[in-house]
């Protein structure tokens, strides 16, 4: 086999191969079916374009998925996130409803840290249920999914609270350096995840509580305290997130904020390369899903189809995804691809190079 | 007994994984009414014939006769119904289920469709009944020892009127009584006709029962033996393929003289330490620089007195003292504080990250004490890694190689590593030699010795009475979840009375000191 | 783990297995003693009955989730189907096929969804929760596809079977989904006890590799269980349309989580390989009297309903993990 055909099965063996394709391949079709789909143009200093509101509009999601992809390391999954958001957003606009001034900078911090603190409290409630009570994660978070929405409606007493401020606004739709100020908020959040995982040692302990829990602890780790970690950490992401999505339509509705985010967090999670099973995660692949998750909600919007048929279309950008990624669907399609079976040599490589560094 | 024609034959067997050949041109035949024990290292091919017979894997090359007809199982249950049967040695049974269920599920009596209660729950009990086991047939698996779910999983295979009972090393994980009143089935069932395979790693055992021996190696047939032809040191170097050192160390019995430590002040000293329902309070010293073995039937809460001197596992009473200070011993991080580590028995379960590299796995245990916030620079991570690859002869000696894809002994090995990197004052090693092959075993032990004469206490706990005879300074006893003695390995002390201390008890507990 | 081999004495054995169960029936208990204390209405034996009547087709759905649960897997997709399946039997009614013809294909459409996710799950090894996940996005998506807005149904056959009572003289009725309902919960538990297929599902969800060794069609079981639970959706999302006589693309969104829930609060453990039908008949009625009482009281407001389902679950979750049913 020549040197340009393996470097060739190295690059499709890459984990980002896939998520990176598909990406390109919507942008691509966009592009053709609207030729405008691509271009930035500058307006009262600010850039606007498809592009951009793309990557505005990823930013809850990016944020969320940020949160759910250490969550997700650690063998554990978040269901609440969504619920949290409701509840923050909830929190955030009912206070700064009740404020005579609504566009003190003062009010809306204090907003935000309430409400943030509440956020806090909920993933500390999730992590001690999954990991000083030990019960399943999916199960753990799911009471708080299911009670969440009426703890978020009972804030805001089943009204939609409206608000009017400046500032809260501009978490959502502010501008900074010509680009949304969403886009730093999550570009900060996940640097400052980054760093926070791989900077230190967390990064590795989280995968390795996540890869096998006892031999953690019997390693000395103290797994429940990072286990709990992760969940402060995603409940506050979400909570972020929650200011965002209120900020857009600078209204809180305890129904519809957040609904259905942790799914798509969850795609965002599984489409970067993080296993469900727990173990290595990769922030990267993250944000890269939480991107592809947009661009097909913004390709759907703008071809004119409801935002609930656009559904449609996620299912088979989620089995796609999955089929690719399925190690069995891979060796099946491969199998039946070549026919013969792949020279020796290149069958360890390939598997060298989908295990990540 | 073995002039009948055989029962099953396997010719010119091969079989290959992605760039692995597990199997290359074996032959194979196992008569009526023969135990027949298949022999060989870790990764000899002994697991692959096994799934090729039974028909998890497909076969590449050659065929399998069963009573002269050439078949290809698609799966066990295929097989079963023609008769091949195979228990294996992680039970495999529904822990969730009856006893009952376990036996009968797939193909359960009916009566009109309907699964038939009764008749399930008669003939289970019938079943037990032959194999001597009274139980009550409607509790849940889990609610019975290993043993006893062994016993219950043949039952299962013999049920289909099997001519062929495969038990794949289904003795690891029972104690000496347990292997007998096993032996005892297998010698009633191997009477009835029954042609036995066996699959061990106990040499002992082998000799105990077998008629006939296959050895493997390196995925191709040595050769098939009578067992009056084949000492063990002849079955061991077939094994292995040629003479080690290996073998020399393993039969030269270096053994150590008590004397080493008798000066030294105490690194641990226990006292009545125990735990309700896992082990009877017991007292124990080890000094700097000593290998206190502890032996002991499996259950005899060996693994029990490792957890707690670890932390691992609570103790309820008693109290612990380190270099004279009294102090608690609650959780693993406590202990790795006070210099202890621990390698358990479950090397996949407890042990290793198999998702990890190896020099994570093997820096883990020296960050965890640290804490997250303060990682341990890259370059010193380097340094200690390649250290130990190279100290432990670790193979593929790659730093960045998922652990998983390492040999058993290999993964020991990084799990050793994990532990020296920390430079513990105690290491105790549950069974780190329990399934590993020869080669890396002789590394192990001789690693062992290396460290006590460096000053590390080690507390050595193994099945292998021998290696714990040839190790230790001292050997403390259990049985019954009791400590019963403590013996120094002097020259009055040999296999046969630490075995006489394990089967009667306190009888020698004026030898402790 | 040799803690394991400890055996508990006998006595103590049985009411462990069962005790998820009896708590969900004195739980249940408690609460209807406490709406009849407080609501002189509520000793009517019709409150009894409306529970079921209006809460059928969330029953038959659990049903089909606690076979799918007691394997070890879930299935998100219950409710979209549910909704997809009322939809489509709005439409093609609208569209004038026959009846009969209509519930067929309606019929039709929860188990070969349900199928398809069994396979993917199954011959791909993808995790449950995203397949089944994407299932309900596939769903949602056809509900708003066939139409933007409610189609109501006017169809005669449909309006029997959402009007017709069946009662006794002094004005207590039920209505034919409770028969229906009744009937699925019997033929699943019959299946559950007393078939293969239901003892191999105890077998998956107790240790599937044991299943697997034992010479079990693990695959077949998978599957058919996804299938089972996209029929009882299919059921479920028929009896939805005889309950509401329209189809609409927005209802039933987020019933999966109630009825996880109902199976969860019925003692079955979500790992897989313990619990009962029985369990989650009481699961799905206590969720019903909870809705009652909320509906009686007047001054609670609806959000309250899910608020309350969040505490039973962590009550009962807490009790599983105290009374110790895990066997992995």
């Amino acid at each position: 086999m020549s040197d340009a055909g393996n470097r060739f099965r190295t690059l499709l063996g890459h984990r980002l191969f896939w998520p990176v394709a598909v990406l390109v391949v919507m942008l691509a079709a966009n592009t053709v079916y609207r030729p405008g789909f691509l271009s930035v143009e500058v307006n009262n200093g600010h850039l606007y374009g498809t592009p951009i509101d793309i990557l505005r509009l990823s930013a809850p999601l990016i944020l969320v998925a940020l949160g759910m992809t250490l969550v997700i390391s650690t063998g554990g999954i978040d269901l609440s996130v969504g619920s949290v958001c409701a509840i923050s957003g909830a929190i955030a606009c009912l206070y700064i409803s009740r404020a005579p001034d609504q566009d003190n900078l003062v009010t809306v911090l204090t907003a935000l840290a309430m409400a943030l603190g509440a956020a806090l409290a909920l993933g500390a409630w999730n992590g001690v249920l999954v990991s000083v009570i030990g019960i399943q994660p999916i199960i753990a978070t799911l009471i708080l999914m299911v009670a969440g929405r009426g703890l978020a409606q009972l804030v805001a007493e089943g009204q939609i609270i409206t608000i009017n401020s400046g500032p809260y606004r501009a978490i959502g739709l502010g501008h900074l350096l010509t680009l949304p100020l969403a886009i730093f908020i999550a570009l900060a959040a996940a640097l400052l995840v980054a760093a926070f995982t791989r900077r230190t040692a967390l990064g590795m302990i989280v995968e390795s509580v996540g890869g096998n829990r006892e031999a953690s602890r019997l390693a000395g780790i103290r797994s429940g305290r990072v286990v709990f970690l992760v969940y402060v950490v995603s409940a506050a992401c979400a909570a972020i997130a929650g200011f965002m999505m209120t900020a857009n339509v600078s209204s809180a509705d305890g129904n519809n904020t957040g609904l259905w985010v942790e799914l798509d967090a969850i795609l965002a999670v599984v489409i970067g390369g993080t296993s469900l099973a727990g173990g290595r995660f990769y922030l990267g692949g993250t944000i890269l899903g939480a991107l592809i998750i947009q661009t097909l909600t913004t390709t759907v919007y703008a071809m004119n189809i409801s935002p609930q048929t656009a559904l449609l279309f996620k299912a088979v950008v989620v089995i796609a995804v999955c089929l690719i990624q399925a190690p069995a669907f891979r060796a099946k399609f491969r199998r039946r691809r070549s026919g013969t079976p792949p020279p020796p040599q290149s069958s360890p490589q390939r598997q060298k190079e989908q295990v990540p560094a | 007994m073995t002039d009948s024609r055989p029962v099953l034959t396997m010719t010119g067997i091969s079989k290959s994984f992605p760039g692995v050949r597990a199997l290359h041109n074996v032959d194979f035949r196992l008569f009526p009414g023969e135990v027949h024990a298949l022999m060989g290292e870790n990764g000899a091919g002994k697991s692959t014939l096994i799934k090729v017979l039974t028909g998890v894997y497909g076969i590449d090359e050659g065929t399998v006769t069963l009573d002269g007809e050439q078949v290809a199982f698609n799966g066990p249950m295929q097989a079963a119904a023609a008769g091949v049967s195979t228990v294996y040695q992680e039970v495999n049974l529904c822990p969730n289920l009856s006893v009952a269920e376990n036996i009968f599920i797939g193909r359960e009596p009916r009566r009109l469709g309907a699964v038939n209660w009764g008749e399930v729950r008669r003939r289970a009990r019938q079943l037990l009944a032959r194999l001597d086991l009274d139980i009550d047939v409607t509790a849940p698996v889990a609610s019975f020892s290993l043993a006893v779910q062994q016993m219950v999983a043949i039952a299962r295979a013999i049920d289909v009127q099997a001519r062929v009972l495969i038990l794949d090393e289904p003795t690891s994980s029972l104690d000496a009584g347990e292997v007998a009143q096993l032996f005892r089935i297998m010698r009633q069932l191997r009477d009835e006709g029954i042609a036995i395979l066996f699959v061990t790693h106990f040499l002992d055992q082998v000799y105990g029962i077998a008629d006939r021996i296959t050895v493997l190696r390196n995925g191709a047939l040595v050769g098939e033996y009578p067992i009056a032809e084949l000492p063990q040191l002849a079955l061991v170097e077939k094994m292995i393929g040629k003479e080690l050192d290996v073998l020399e160390l393993m039969e030269e019995h270096p053994r150590q003289t008590a004397t080493a430590t008798e000066g030294g002040a105490p690194f641990v000293q226990v006292s009545n330490l125990g735990r309700r329902g896992a082990v009877a309070p017991f007292s124990l010293t080890i000094h700097a620089g000593e290998v206190v073995g502890l032996a002991g039937l499996l259950g005899s809460g060996r693994t029990e007195v490792a957890r707690l001197l670890f932390g691992a596992d609570r103790a309820d009473r008693g109290e612990v003292q380190v270099d004279g200070t009294r102090t608690g011993l609650r959780n693993p991080v406590q202990a790795i504080d006070q210099g202890i580590g621990f390698c358990s028995e479950n090397r996949r379960a407890e042990g290793i990250i198999a998702d990890l590299s190896v020099r994570e796995n093997m820096i883990l245990a020296m960050q965890a004490a640290r804490g997250w916030l303060r990682p341990i620079p890259r370059r010193r991570q380097d340094e200690l890694v390649d250290r130990y690859i190279k100290a432990l002869s670790i193979r593929p000696a790659n730093p960045e190689m998922p652990v998983r894809n390492l040999s058993g002994g290999n993964q020991q090995k990084v799990l050793l590593a994990r532990w020296l990197i920390t430079e513990p004052r105690l290491l105790i090693l549950d069974e780190p030699t329990r399934g590993i092959d020869i080669g890396a075993k002789a590394e192990i032990q001789k690693l062992v010795v290396q460290l006590s004469d460096g000053g590390m206490a080690v507390l050595f706990i193994s099945a292998e009475l021998e290696e714990v005879l040839r190790l230790s300074h001292r050997i403390a006893v259990m049985r019954d979840r009791q400590l019963v003695a403590q013996l120094d390995n002097d020259d009055t002390v040999d296999a046969d009375r630490v075995m006489q201390t394990i089967a009667s008890g306190a009888e020698h507990e004026e030898a402790s000191r | 783990m040799s803690s394991l081999s400890i055996s508990a004495p006998s006595w103590a054995r049985l009411p462990r297995r069962h005790m998820p169960v009896l708590a969900t029936l004195a739980l249940l208990l408690v609460m209807y003693g406490i709406g009849v204390s407080q609501y002189r209405a509520f000793s009517n034996i019709q409150v009894v009955f409306n529970v079921f009547i209006d809460n059928g087709f969330l029953l038959v759905i659990a049903v089909g989730m606690t076979f799918v649960i007691l394997t070890g897997g879930i299935d998100l997709s219950v409710g979209s189907v549910a909704a997809m399946t009322a939809m489509v039997s709005a439409w093609l009614l609208q569209s004038g096929l026959p009846a009969l013809l209509v519930l067929v294909i309606a019929l039709l459409i929860g188990p070969t969804l349900g199928f398809l996710m069994g396979c993917a799950i199954h011959f791909f090894d993808i995790q449950p929760f995203i397949v089944t996940l994407a299932g309900m996005f596939f769903a949602r998506g056809m509900c708003t596809f066939i139409s933007n807005a409610s189609i109501p149904i006017n169809d005669g056959f449909w309006t029997t079977m959402s009007q017709y009572r069946i009662g006794d003289p002094r004005g207590n009725f039920v209505s034919i989904s409770v028969l229906v309902a009744f009937a699925v919960v019997l033929i699943a538990a019959y299946v559950l006890a007393y078939t293969r297929l239901g003892r191999n599902v105890y077998a998956i969800g107790g240790n599937p590799q044991s299943a697997l060794l034992m010479g079990l069609p693990l695959g077949r079981t998978r599957i058919a269980v996804y299938t089972i639970s996209g029929l009882c959706a299919g059921i479920g999302g028929i009896l939805l349309s005889f309950y509401t006589l329209s189809g609409a693309p927005l209802i039933a969104i987020g019933m999966e989580l109630d009825v996880i829930a109902a199976v969860v609060i019925g003692g079955t453990v979500l790992t897989g390989g313990s619990g009962y039908i029985f369990g989650t008949v009481l699961g799905v009625l206590v969720l019903g009297v909870i809705q009652t009482l909320i509906t009686f009281d007047g001054s609670l407001n609806s959000w309250w309903t899910k608020i309350v389902i969040g505490g039973l679950l962590f009550a009962f979750i807490l009790l599983q993990r105290l009374i110790g049913i895990r066997y992995k």
